[in-house]
């Protein structure tokens, strides 16, 4: 690389002229088909974890039975299931959708450049993301299965054969973990770099939309936190193979090392997906409400702030692991006062609707769910925060409500938004409006009877990763079962729903509405390019003259201005 | 849907807690979507064509966030000193015992040894026992926490308690169950995945009165 990028890298890696489907499609160094590859793929990922939910809701359902589908869960079985699932969604789906797909796509085209600094480093960001999910998908079919001991993988279960039981499906996780890391770090030089300096003429740092800045700050965060936890899952390996002992107390070691290594990775990570959502959003929102995004500053600043304050609260998962109990009371303080500027961006965005001029388009209702929906894990997450409630509502179903009234909205619900928002640009044509609104109302619907009944499961005491309650009599009055057949229910509603999604999105992609440059008459610069952009995006590199939000600019007629056009 | 039987003497406080919590962050949430609710309604774009422009200095809309911001960060200190409190007696003040057992998890089991009548550990009337914890209602006891394999979590839903039990280590807690509750029984989960067999980790809380406990004991001890 060093020599190409001496002579220009990006002239040397492609010329953007006529290529060949292989060179197109599979080894391209277009951001925009990297974009799509990593888009597909996470797609296709959440099919998968959908379906590990679907098996392992319908086992808690009507335990015992056959699973349409599946069969007979076992209890090993089972906790691959959950295990799986949570890596799945969390590595496979909302790091490649949010931050790789999305800022693939928008960084080049909002910036107004012609590609990624790197764009090869882009491409093999993608190959060692797909060769990590071959090997996590594999890891089901090796001797003794995928990997059970949740998502967490707390040592000596996932370090030691003997306990876990799984010899080759640990060492499989771990891989595929280490290796999806060295991807999003590669990804991450890319868009950190090229938002440093690719940038249009005349972009200053408040001319780049927020979405850009999400990622770029996500991309950071993830950098730096990922260090400790890429260390830690080599020791885990080194723990798996050859029996070094890094987390075995018989020798010396200490279990609790890796969760301060996975946990300081684990907290900052949520923030890592959040931050991009909420750019996805501020992009909707502003455009579907005619309105400046309320306080431009303040939402950086408040990101820049949730960010650092995020690196110094990951022991509040740890409240009643084995630590100090004295440290505790730092964690709970860190982690409630994250509650303020979290608090302070959905307020940021309710600000933004007053005065609007609000049309509820797919992705519009999209992005306004995200804001209604998180807020509810948002709040949630308050008595998860505050040690003293913890010691009862750790490792309970709450935990597991709360997670998904934050993770649900970052990754499906501003995914969709971001989707179907963009989509016309990705690929010249218009999804169904209306199909779009019957999946919207359904998917939304679904998910709040799934996870308002698991968290009153929660406050009555129930456990996680339990595959069968019948040996906690508590947990077996008639009413807790009822819930349990809801939710499941409800899962199975809202994956069906999911087939209305797949049918627009792809007979839209061959037969949609024509969409024109700027449907939307938004104002940022990928929409002053054809839909879809040609290689290179842009026929003449633009020049930026004024902020991303400029809607309803008193004095113009027109309510939008986007931000390479020179009349002032 | 309800809180489990609270029969610890902390219970009490940490569903204080909760509902604490609950009646503070409710207050906001339901607040937040309401404004966010009429916002929709009143400035949808069949009411109101053209849009607003504001930048986000502005004093009329910045003081409403102002104001809020505050107020949040106000609640904050009272939910941080409430917890604080909760857990300080609960985790890192032990008071004084009056009997302490020995709580050992392993794959997938619990094993409990009580204090016979002389009222010590590793002495021969102690009394091992696997899944079933004996306990006499209104005794100070202690526990030494500890685990022969991997990380497990002694989870009593009933005492509101839970710690992680680490093995390598010996993790010192305690509880107290209220009088009133003897005779009756509670579940023990294991609250730690901890392999294939952690769905069926499940033990069970006997609570005795003082006259039961030591019938009991005169019984198992040796």
């Amino acid at each position: 690389m060093t020599d190409t990028a001496a002579i220009s890298p990006h002239e040397a890696a492609h010329d953007h002229g006529p290529q060949g489907f292989a060179s197109k499609y599979l080894f391209s160094t277009d951001h925009k088909v990297i974009a799509m590859q990593y888009l597909f793929t996470g797609m296709l990922m959440a099919l998968v974890g959908g379906f590990f939910a679907y098996v392992f809701r319908m086992q808690l359902a009507y335990p015992g039975e056959p699973v349409p589908g599946f069969g007979v869960v076992s209890a090993g079985e089972y906790n691959a299931l959950v295990t799986q699932h949570g890596t799945i969604m969390i590595f496979w789906v909302a790091m490649p959708v949010l931050i790789a797909a999305f800022g693939n796509f928008l960084i080049p085209l909002m910036i107004g450049c012609d590609d990624m600094v790197f764009p090869r480093i882009n491409r093999l960001s993608f190959q060692i993301f797909f060769a990590s999910a071959v090997v996590l998908m594999a890891s089901w079919f090796v001797p003794g299965g995928a990997f059970g001991g949740a998502w967490t993988a707390y040592p000596p279960l996932s370090s030691a054969a003997e306990y876990s039981l799984t010899p080759l499906g640990s060492i499989l996780w771990v891989l595929a973990v280490a290796l999806e890391f060295v991807a999003f770090l590669l990804g991450g030089i890319n868009f950190i770099t090229t938002t440093m300096n690719s940038r249009a003429p005349g972009m200053k740092a408040r001319d780049i939309p927020m979405i850009v800045w999400m990622i770029v700050i996500a991309s950071i965060m993830f950098m730096l936190s990922v260090g400790p936890l890429v260390a830690g899952a080599f020791m885990l390996l080194f723990d798996q193979v050859v029996q070094s002992g890094f987390y075995d107390p018989r020798v010396g070691g200490d279990p609790l090392l890796w969760q301060h290594l996975f946990w300081f990775f684990g907290h900052p990570e949520v923030y890592v997906v959040l931050l991009p959502a909420m750019g996805v959003v501020a992009e909707v929102i502003t455009t579907f409400s005619r309105k400046k995004l309320f306080a431009y500053d303040t939402v950086l600043y408040t990101a820049v702030a949730t960010g650092v304050l995020s690196f110094f609260v990951w022991a509040h998962h740890q409240f009643v692991a084995g630590i100090d109990p004295r440290a505790a009371n730092i964690f709970t303080v860190t982690t409630v006062l994250i509650s303020i500027p979290i608090a302070e961006l959905v307020f940021v965005f309710i600000a933004t609707l007053f005065k609007g001029s609000i049309s509820f388009t797919v992705p519009m209702l999209w992005g306004l769910a995200f804001i209604a929906e998180f807020l509810f894990g948002g709040v949630t997450g308050i008595f998860l925060g505050s040690s003293g409630s913890d010691i009862y509502l750790h490792d309970t179903y709450f935990v597991l409500s709360h997670f998904h009234y934050t993770f649900f909205p970052i990754s499906i619900i501003a995914v969709f938004a971001g989707v179907t928002y963009w989509f016309p640009k990705m690929f010249g044509r218009h999804l169904s409006e209306g199909l779009g609104k019957v999946h919207f109302w359904l998917t939304i619907i679904s998910f709040n009877v799934v996870f308002v009944p698991l968290m009153l499961l929660g406050l009555a005491g129930q456990h996680r990763r339990i595959f069968n309650y019948n040996q906690f009599d508590e947990l077996m009055a008639p009413g807790m079962q009822t819930l349990r057949v809801v939710a499941t229910i409800a899962t199975i509603v809202m994956l069906l729903a999911q087939i209305i999604f797949l049918y627009n999105f792809f007979a839209s992609i061959r037969k949609g509405r024509k969409a024109e440059m700027n449907p939307f008459k938004a104002n940022t610069l990928e929409w002053t390019v054809p839909s879809p952009p040609p290689h290179g995006n842009f026929a003449e590199l633009p020049t930026v003259y004024r902020g991303p939000y400029e809607f309803s600019s008193p004095g113009r007629e027109e309510d939008y201005w986007v931000q390479s056009d020179p009349d002032s | 849907m309800d809180f489990p039987e609270a029969i610890s003497t902390y219970a009490a406080d940490v569903d204080g807690l909760i509902i604490l919590i609950a009646v503070l962050v409710g207050f906001w949430f339901f607040l937040a979507e309401g404004v966010f609710f009429l916002l929709l309604f009143k400035y949808r774009a069949s009411a109101n064509p053209r849009a607003g422009y504001y930048i986000g200095k502005e004093k009329e809309v910045k003081k409403w966030i102002q104001t809020s911001h505050i107020l949040v960060l106000l609640c904050d200190v009272f939910i941080i000193v409430g917890a604080i409190r909760v857990w300080y007696d609960i985790k890192q003040d032990l008071p004084a015992a009056d009997r302490t057992i020995r709580v050992v998890s392993q794959q997938w089991s619990w094993t409990f040894v009580h204090p016979g009548a002389d009222g010590k550990l590793d002495t021969a009337d102690d009394v091992t026992i696997t899944d079933n914890l004996f306990v006499e209602e209104g005794v100070t006891y202690h526990f030494e926490l500890t685990s022969k394999d991997v990380v497990h979590c002694f989870s009593v839903p009933a005492f509101r308690l839970k710690q992680d039990a680490v093995p390598g280590r010996t993790i010192k807690g305690w509880f107290k169950v209220l009088d009133g509750f003897a005779g009756k029984q509670y579940d023990i989960q294991c609250a730690e995945m901890c392999g294939i067999g952690h769905g069926v980790m499940s033990g069970k809380l006997k609570v005795h009165s003082k006259e039961q406990h030591a019938a009991w004991l005169a019984e198992n001890g040796k």
